[in-house]
């Protein structure tokens, strides 16, 4: 338990960092912006309490709107991420006959499950985030632009870091 | 009762939503306009800090464009200076000129925060309250207009730039001097804008100077950029034309504030006028 909560900090800090400080710089032609960062809500553990999942996913959207200069926008997509995420978790995973701690990352759940489980939210998160930011419906083409290449992005960098993990768990 | 806490408990997940979604979007709205003081941006002591560590980082690897420009502006101030002018009267006696007195001064600063691919695009920079900025300053760089000053923090403040939906600045073509708005362009490029509501019977050329008007917070003509396009979306009585932005944003590293000794006093007085 306490290993789980370690791994949890370690992985917010940095995640905030590589969003902060590494990704914000790389817009890719003013059309797709990954998010990384909303990896760690997805890979807290299944257990999680939904209180402290709202709770985390609000902090973590406050901790980057204090640095994107948008009062609550990260914070609104990020408790509305947690909200898609527990419905999810109901519909395609059954509670029993897990081992000790389980998390949905890609070693533990399977290529496939994760690759719709990582679509399925950051769309959601980026149409909201998008939207909200945009906030009219003439632009709506080129919002829908946006929102797609950017997750494209996003759920790229995901897999390629759920990969880089899996690999050093199964050495062990 | 009971049932009503046990339908809670069984969606409480839904309720959990609720609570946090509304205190989200409140903060959103309410803090949005950027006009309120708050703690959530990066004006702040630890975001600001931590900004300017990585940016010493960063600045390493841009100094010799830095150093070019520098030079550049240099030379071009060199130029201006009255030892590079040869004499060629004998008479000498000092004037001293009581027509000129300063009404500009300019603070130099760093920005250590920067976006330009954001909708809203906010410079951070590393200076505040200690050095006497104040909420509506405006800020240039050595190419050009960057952006207004929107929010003062301590020791940091925040630069609302030409790139945000928001900013909106009195501007004239540089030869024929008929003033229109400049504003940022709706397709989110960092080198265009829109110069609108210039007056029909003025004739732009393709590739004339846009600068700030006499009308604008900033000295009069002061660089914006050059007209690209003479005909964009030309709406009724007024003309719009397209203007590529002289600053590149991307790669700003040192900026001037503008501080206008008389802004107070007229600001004060057309305020008495709107009365």
């Amino acid at each position: 338990m306490g290993r789980v909560i370690i791994v949890n900090i370690i992985r917010f800090i940095l995640l905030v960092f590589i969003q902060v400080f590494l990704l914000k710089n790389i817009p890719l032609f003013n059309l797709s912006t990954p998010y990384l960062y909303i990896l760690f809500i997805l890979l807290l553990p299944f257990e999680t309490p939904n209180i402290l999942l709202f709770l985390l996913a609000f902090i973590l959207g406050l901790t980057i709107d204090a640095f994107y200069n948008t009062p609550g926008l990260h914070a609104a997509s990020c408790v509305l991420l947690a909200l898609v995420r527990v419905l999810f978790i109901s519909i395609t995973v059954q509670k029993e006959g897990f081992d000790n701690e389980p998390e949905p990352t890609v070693s533990v759940m399977g290529f496939r499950w994760f690759f719709t489980y990582a679509l399925v939210l950051t769309l959601f998160h980026h149409f909201f985030l998008f939207n909200l930011e945009v906030f009219r419906f003439s632009e709506i083409q080129y919002t829908l632009t946006r929102v797609v290449l950017s997750s494209i992005f996003t759920v790229f960098l995901m897999l390629i870091s759920g990969l880089l993990f899996y690999r050093i768990r199964e050495r062990k | 009762m009971r049932n009503l806490l046990i339908f809670i408990t069984k969606y409480n997940a839904f309720f959990l939503f609720l609570i946090f979604e509304i205190a989200s979007l409140i903060i959103y709205v309410k803090y949005n306009s950027f006009q309120k003081a708050t703690f959530i941006n990066s004006a702040n002591n630890v975001t600001g800090n931590m900004y300017a560590q990585v940016d010493k980082l960063h600045s390493y690897l841009q100094l010799s464009e830095v150093n070019d420009s520098l030079a550049h502006e240099n030379a071009r101030l060199r130029n201006q200076l009255k030892t590079s002018f040869y004499v060629d009267t004998i008479a000498k006696h000092k004037v001293v000129d009581t027509i000129y007195k300063q009404q500009y001064e300019y603070i130099g600063a760093k920005v250590i925060n920067n976006s330009v691919s954001q909708r809203s695009n906010y410079l951070t920079i590393n200076i505040g309250k200690n050095a006497s900025i104040t909420k509506d300053m405006g800020v240039i760089c050595n190419a050009g207009v960057v952006g207004i000053v929107r929010y003062v923090g301590d020791h940091y403040a925040i630069v609302e730039t030409l790139l945000h939906k928001n900013t909106i600045v009195s501007a004239m073509l540089a030869d024929t001097k008929d003033r229109g708005s400049f504003s940022w362009g709706d397709n989110l490029d960092p080198h265009m804008g829109l110069l609108s509501n210039v007056s029909n019977n003025a004739v732009p050329k393709k590739g004339e100077l846009v600068v700030t008007s006499d009308l604008s917070l900033f000295p009069a003509g002061i660089v914006i950029g050059k007209i690209s396009n003479t005909q964009s979306k030309t709406s009724g009585t007024f003309l719009n034309m397209d203007v590529a932005i002289a600053v590149d944003f991307g790669k700003l590293q040192y900026v001037y504030v503008v501080y206008n000794r008389f802004a107070k006093e007229q600001l004060g007085l057309e305020a008495q006028e709107n009365k």
